[in-house]
This record gives C-alpha cells, structure tokens and sequence, in this order.
C-alpha cells in the first residue's frame, strides 16, 4: 500500500527526490538513480531497513568522491583531525551535514553493523556531528569516511577543521547557576524559621547556627556565582563607563557586608535569602539568552570552503596529495570536478568551467583555456583541469579580503546597549537617593543613617532591570529562530531596530539560486521543431541546457538521429529533415548578433537563423512587496557583484528610490557601506556569498540569505533562511516592538523600586520586605516580557 | 544533643550529595546536547522489535 503510493508519485524510495523519467525500480520500490539504490542495497544486506520506517524518504544522494579522501591517510592531516589516538584505538569527531531526522541518528548510531571494526559511534543532533570510535589496526579513518559518503552520509572536512584544534566546552555558566540555586533554595528554607515564628524559645535558641550556616551557603555564591558582575562592573569602571553592572555589584556587596555584621552583631537575620536569589535570577537570565544554534556558525571564512589537502603532480609526474598550506608557487596542482580551487594559478591542461559565484556573486560560469588566470575560490564544474600555483594560499585574490580591519574587529565593541544607556543615569539616581536620605537621617537619627544608606542600595539593585532584556530578546531570538530567521545574539535584535538603510545584494540574496527565466525571441518555431529542440536539450549536460529544457514545455522523447556537443560552442542534432543548431551566435550562424550583457542562447533550423532565448534572473517571491513595504521607512540600495544586464528589469520591479549599483567588488562593497556609516547610516546588509562578506562584517546588522542553512554562509549576524525572505520586513518591525517592550518594563520596575525605596528611606527595611519584593518584581518582569514576546511572535506568523 | 542538630546535618548532607551528582552529570558531558538523548531513548524499541521478526512490515500511515 505504502509502496504503491509511492510508484504513483514516482519519488525515490530513498531520498524522496522526483524519479523523473530514469526511474530505477528494485524491490517493488523506485528510486531515482542507482547511488539512492546502493544505499537501499547496503541496509538491506545489513537488516538495517528500519531506517526507512523512522522516517520516509530519509536519504541523501551519494557523491562521486573517488580519490577526494586520498588525504584521510597521511599522518599529520589523520593527527589533526582526531580527538584522540591509540595505537589500536581512533576517536574522530566528523562534520555532516545532511544530519536532519531520527533516522540518521539511528543509521549513523548503528555503523557497527557496517564495519565491524567501529566500536562505538554517537550523534548530536544539535550539532550535526557524528563522533565515531573505531580499531586503527584494523581500519582507518578514510575507509570510516568513506563508508559515510557511501551511504550518503558525507562528512564536510575543511581547512577548518584543520586549525581548531580540540575544541573546549565552556559549562562555567551551568556550574554557576546550579551553585546559585543550590544556595538560593537551601537559604531560602533556612530563613523561613526567622519570618514566621518570632520570640519563639525553640528559635532564639538556634537561630545563630540557622544564620552561620546560610552565612556558609552564601560564600561560594557570592565570590563564585556572582563573580563576573565584579569584574564586568571593575573594567566598566576602569573604562570610565556606568554599566548596568556596577549597581548590581554595589548591591550584591552591600547586601552581604550588611549581613554579615548584623549575624555577627546579632542585630537581625539579614539578607542571604535575597542575595542569593537575586544571583540566582540574573544567572537564569543569562542563561536564557545564551541561545545558541550549534548547528550554524556565524564566524565562517573562507578556510570553512576550503579543502584540507589537494592533489599535487610532482616533477616525475607522480600524484601526491599535499597540505592546502604547502602548496608553493610553481607547483602543479590537480583540481577534479566540483572541486575549489585553493589558490591562484594558471590554467595548464583540461577544460575549465568555472563558477564563481562565491568570489564576485556572478552567476554564470565562465570558461577557461589553456593559460589563462584561474583565481583561488572558483569552483571547477567540469571534468579533470591542472593548473600551476602562482601565489601561496594566504596571499590569493580571496584570502586577502580577510586581511582587512573588519574581520578583527568585534561589532558589539563601541555599541552601548539598551540596558546600559538606561544604567547611567540610574547608577547616578540611586546614589543621589541614597546621600541625600543619608544625610537626612543623620541629622535626625544618626543611629539609623548607615542602615537606610544600606537599605536604599539593596533595594535599587537593579535586578528587574537587568532581567528585562535577556527575556525579551531570549525569548525573541527563540521565536525568529523557529521561523527560520536565525540570530547570532541579542545585541543583534537591539542593532536591528535601528537601522535606516538596507542594503541588498542581487544575485543569490534577491534572485533565487534555483530557476531562471528564459524569454524566446524570434521566428515562432515549428512543432517539430521545439520537439527536436527539448530532446536535443535533454542530453546535454551544459548548465544553460539544463535551465532551458527544464523551462520548456512537455514533448515526448525521441530518439535523435544525430547529436553532437562542440564544447564551448553549442549542440547539433538531427531528426527527420530538421538539422537543429543551438548555441552561441557564432556558432549558430549570426555573426550579426552585437555584444549583450545578457545571457542568451541562440536557435537555428536547418541553418537558417530562428532567434535566440534570453536569460533573465528569476527574483524572488514578493520582493516587489517586500520592497514596497520597506522604501517607507529605509533607505534601499542594490549593490550587485553583476553585470548591468538586469538594471531595466530592477528598474520595473523596485521602488523608484531604490539604488541600483552594479560591477561591485567585495572591497568595493565594503567601501560603499564604510562611507555611509561615516554618513550616520546604520546598515542592513543582506548577501549571500563569500563576495559580500566583507560588507557583511562591515555593516551594522549583516544577513546572510541561505537556501539551505545547513549549507555554508559567510560570516554574519543573523542567517535567514531564503523561504522566509519575505517576511524580513516583519522581523525589522518585531525587532523595534521588543525595544518598546523592554522599555515598559523598565517602568515597571522602576514602580517596583519606588515601593522598595519608600522602605528603604523611611528606614523599615525588613529581610522579609526584601525577600517578598526582590523575586516578586523579577518574577513579574520575566513573565511580563514572556508573555508581550509571545504575543509579537504570534503576530509574526 | 538536640535532635535538630542530627536533622540540619541530614539535610545538608542529602543536599550536598544532590549537589555534587549535579557537578558531575554537567562534568560527563550530560547538558552538552539536550536533544539527541530524548530520540535515541525511543530507538531500542525499534531495534527489538526487528530481532524479533525480521520480516515484519511496519504500520502503514
């Protein structure tokens, strides 16, 4: 039953891709080519064909990658990528993408059914990685790669990996807030006693051992827990800056000074109970905004793109594979299909089609002859090409983009946060507050002036708000997260609402990556012919057959009597009396055709000259309105890597106001963005390659647009996933919206205050006046922000 | 000796104790990943099920 629906839609029983018309059928089940087959074979063999049942259509696609792992057996590349390593024994933490369902955490838990000689082999989701154990004598760890790639499940090895080293998991937050809870909770049951049973024989009796023991409690909460409040609050300090840090340190000590002399002088219970729940609170609101999406990064350069290790031919004509590193000037370097090239060189032998997309965003891929300049980042798209290295790594057209200043410097330096504008004047307010009721006291009741001057900064400890934002934005960043709008962290929420310029990039970010359109122009074509013209198409494998024939209609397959590729120039084919020609105009016969900047493929029957199709981006769904929505309220600027060829289109499209700037180099880019910043601009950039990375540092806010955010994106402060490009708009006005929400919190807790400070002055500061109003009014901000969030994010969708 | 002072050492031992399994389970790595764990957990079922009849077709949806 299952399978039959299957047959019917005609989707790969493996990947649940469209089987098209080679469909490969086994098993009464279909699939779409025979790598998709092989892996159904692999767990059929294994009884492993419970994948299947976890989830339909789980699989991926297995690569060709013949020779690609070559490297996996050197010493020093197997040295670097292991996390550790016996003489029998090899742990290695791999990389893999396609990670995406509880079948692939099953399938990949279950290797040792594959290979016996792996032991152990664990998943993280989260993560996407896969640490597997295995026997070095008796297997290593290409063969473990390769049986991944084999079974669809290829890892992602790049120069990354190569530098990281051992990675180091920093749980200090976690230890800190389990020491402040286990103190808060014990403290808190330890001063119940005190609050309701006063003058009580039994109590007076012990009460000194209940207040030295939460005096114990406290200690490590307080010189452990609490400790980065001290120091951010010293350099704030030192740096001449009045953060939100320093009140809450003033509190925190005042706090735990004042009750330890007044247990020491049996004067009262004093305040362990509100201490340690204040530090408690805060750390949960640091804990909450450390989101972190592990599966994405947000620091990528170019070394993530890059291959580890390279083919090299050495002088006897040998292969050997060589560090990206080693490679040095004059070495003759071997780039397969669907390879990178690594460095700067020159074209020696092969057939190149590169496609650059990375470096410059153009879309097309350019071709290559013997002896021209091939730059490092360009895809190779075709068959097997040497060239000969002419500059090292580090020093290539690419890699020096992130030599520039932007790249080491940190965005959230020089940026004052909301919490910490507000946190000036309050720091100033409430020691104003607490002189003048100081010395008001003084002069009429001395005894209790230190005991108000105490009050007033134990209960201005600004913990309300010191909540408000790592709710608001937390809880923000959780929603934008599920509806894929990814972000970095919360400063970037506070810099987004801020902005007034945006900034696109056009191919890619505003075009979609997947379709392109193709407009005929010329003499209609016969019947016959269009016939002819779709099934020559279809044997093409050129990137622009593979567009036209996609957008041409229907026609039944026939077999050609003749077909023939000229490569680089077009095809030609035969059926019937119909000789069909397409290609370029050279190649086709019309010499007369002038230079375009667009890309077009021309048609001709029987050589007579029919017309030619010409190739448009396809933009993506709703950015006329998207655009429309935000001329309102944003300066829009295009800023393209690409030719002028579309300006005409964009023109129509766009906004009237919308700038269009085309021929843009990723420095030129970055230039443009520096110059208007320098102009009191705050940018939005949004981009999508490693072309526009240097703008995207630049800029205030930089988002990268992603097909497919497993896939890589160049560094940023937010990656949106492309499906949801429409909804940018939104997310800019969401952003401003927690700003407001934030802001009425403050109010609110500034009420709170109030109440505290009336205490406070008047000097009838009770611990359980404090223990009643410190976690109430943080308690109340944390659901106040929960709430107004959630109900912004249900506007969201 | 009062019976508070058996009481209070009781209770701070027990909440140490607590207290330190805590330590230890951030230690091994538990809070690393939240989310594997909770898929893995429903595997075994699976895993059994097939060992014992291998040819078994699975609930069609």
């Amino acid at each position: 039953m299952n399978e039959q629906i299957k047959m019917e839609n005609n989707t790969c029983f493996h990947c649940g891709d469209n089987c098209g018309n080679n469909t490969i059928t086994f098993q009464e089940k279909s699939f779409c080519c025979n790598g998709c087959k092989t892996v159904f074979e692999i767990f059929n063999e294994n009884d492993l064909t419970c994948y299947y049942d976890l989830q339909n259509s789980p699989g991926a696609i297995p690569k060709e990658i013949e020779g690609k792992y070559d490297f996996l057996t050197q010493e020093n590349i197997i040295e670097k990528l292991t996390e550790f390593r016996s003489d029998t024994l090899e742990i290695v933490t791999l990389y893999i993408p396609h990670i995406h369902c509880s079948s692939c955490i099953w399938i990949l838990e279950n290797l040792n059914k594959l290979n016996s000689n792996i032991s152990d082999s664990q998943v993280n989701f989260g993560k996407k990685t896969v640490r597997v154990t295995y026997n070095s004598t008796e297997t290593d760890l290409k063969s473990v790669v390769l049986l991944l790639s084999s079974i669809g499940y290829e890892p992602y090895i790049s120069l990354d990996d190569f530098k990281s080293g051992k990675k180091h998991i920093n749980r200090t937050l976690i230890y800190k807030l389990g020491i402040a809870g286990f103190g808060f909770g014990n403290i808190m049951f330890l001063s119940f006693p005190e609050y309701f049973e006063i003058n009580e024989f039994w109590l007076e009796q012990y009460k000194h051992m209940f207040r030295w023991l939460m005096f114990a409690l406290s200690i490590p909460v307080v010189f452990y827990s609490a400790q980065d409040y001290f120091i951010s609050a010293f350099k704030g300090l030192k740096a001449k800056l009045l953060n939100i840090d320093i009140p809450i340190a003033l509190g925190i000590s005042v706090l735990f000074v004042r009750s330890t002399i007044e247990i020491a002088f049996d004067i009262g219970s004093g305040f362990f109970d509100s201490l340690a729940g204040l530090v408690f609170f805060l750390l949960v609101g640091k804990f909450f905004q450390q989101k972190t999406y592990d599966f994405l990064s947000f620091e990528r350069d170019y070394k993530s793109y890059f291959p580890i290790a390279i083919t090299k031919i050495n002088k006897e004509g040998y292969e050997e594979t060589i560090q990206v590193y080693d490679i040095e000037k004059g070495d003759r370097i071997l780039i397969r299909n669907e390879e990178l090239i690594p460095v700067d060189g020159i074209l020696i032998n092969g057939k190149a089609k590169i496609d650059y997309s990375f470096v410059t965003g153009e879309s097309q891929t350019l071709s290559k002859h013997s002896g021209d300049k091939l730059f490092a980042g360009g895809k190779q798209t075709t068959g097997v090409i040497e060239l000969e290295a002419i500059k090292s790594v580090e020093q290539s057209y690419l890699t020096q983009l992130w030599s520039n200043d932007v790249f080491s410097k940190n965005k959230e330096d020089g940026f004052t946060d909301i919490t910490n504008t507000i946190s000036k004047h309050f720091t100033i307010t409430i020691l104003s507050i607490a002189i003048i009721a100081t010395a008001f006291w003084l002069f009429t009741d001395p005894s209790k002036a230190m005991n108000v001057f105490t009050a007033v900064l134990i209960i201005a400890c600004p913990c309300a708000i010191a909540l408000s934002a790592p709710f608001t934005f937390g809880n923000l960043l959780r929603i934008f997260g599920k509806l894929k709008f990814y972000i970095k962290n919360a400063s970037v929420i506070e810099q987004l609402a801020q902005i007034n310029t945006v900034i696109f990039d056009k191919t890619g970010t505003i075009t979609s990556n997947k379709s392109s359109n193709a407009e005929y122009d010329g003499e209609q074509l016969s019947d016959t012919e269009n016939l002819v013209l779709k099934n020559s198409l279809r044997g093409s494998n050129h990137p622009l057959s593979r567009t036209l024939y996609y957008i041409l209609d229907e026609y039944n397959i026939i077999t050609l009597e003749n077909f023939e590729e000229h490569i680089g120039q077009g095809i030609e084919a035969r059926h019937d009396d119909i000789n069909l020609k397409i290609g370029s105009a050279n190649f086709v016969g019309n010499a007369a055709e002038n230079a375009v900047l667009n890309t077009t493929v021309h048609v001709s029957s029987n050589d007579v000259y029919k017309g030619k199709f010409t190739f448009y981006n396809s933009y993506r769904k709703g950015v006329s309105k998207l655009f429309n929505k935000l001329k309102k309220h944003f300066d829009l600027v295009i800023l393209s890597g690409d030719n002028e060829g579309e300006r005409e289109n964009l023109k129509k499209l766009l906004p009237a106001k919308t700038k269009l700037i085309f021929n843009q180099k990723p420095e030129d880019k970055l230039e443009y963005i520096k110059f208007h910043q320098s102009e009191g601009a705050k940018v939005l950039m949004v981009g999508d390659g490693l072309n526009d990375a240097g703008a995207l540092a630049q800029s205030n806010v930089g988002i990268a647009i992603s097909e497919d955010v497993n896939v890589f994106s160049p560094a940023c402060d937010a990656i949106l996933d492309a499906s949801k490009f429409h909804q940018l708009y939104s997310y800019i006005i969401a952003s401003k919206s927690a700003i407001k929400i934030i802001k009425w919190s403050f109010l609110l807790s500034f009420f709170y205050n109030i109440i505290g400070l009336y205490f406070a002055i008047t000097g009838q500061l009770a611990p359980v006046v404090a223990a009643i109003l410190m976690p109430l009014s943080s308690i109340s901000i944390v659901v106040f922000t929960t709430i107004c969030t959630n109900i912004l994010g249900r506007k969201l969708k | 000796m009062s019976v508070i002072y058996i009481v209070l050492t009781v209770s701070v031992i027990v909440g140490i104790a607590f207290f330190i399994i805590f330590l230890l389970a951030v230690k091994s790595g538990q809070y690393d990943d939240s989310y594997t764990p909770s898929v893995r957990m429903l595997f075994e079922d699976e895993l059994v099920k097939e060992e014992l009849k291998e040819s078994i077709n699975t609930k069609t949806d």
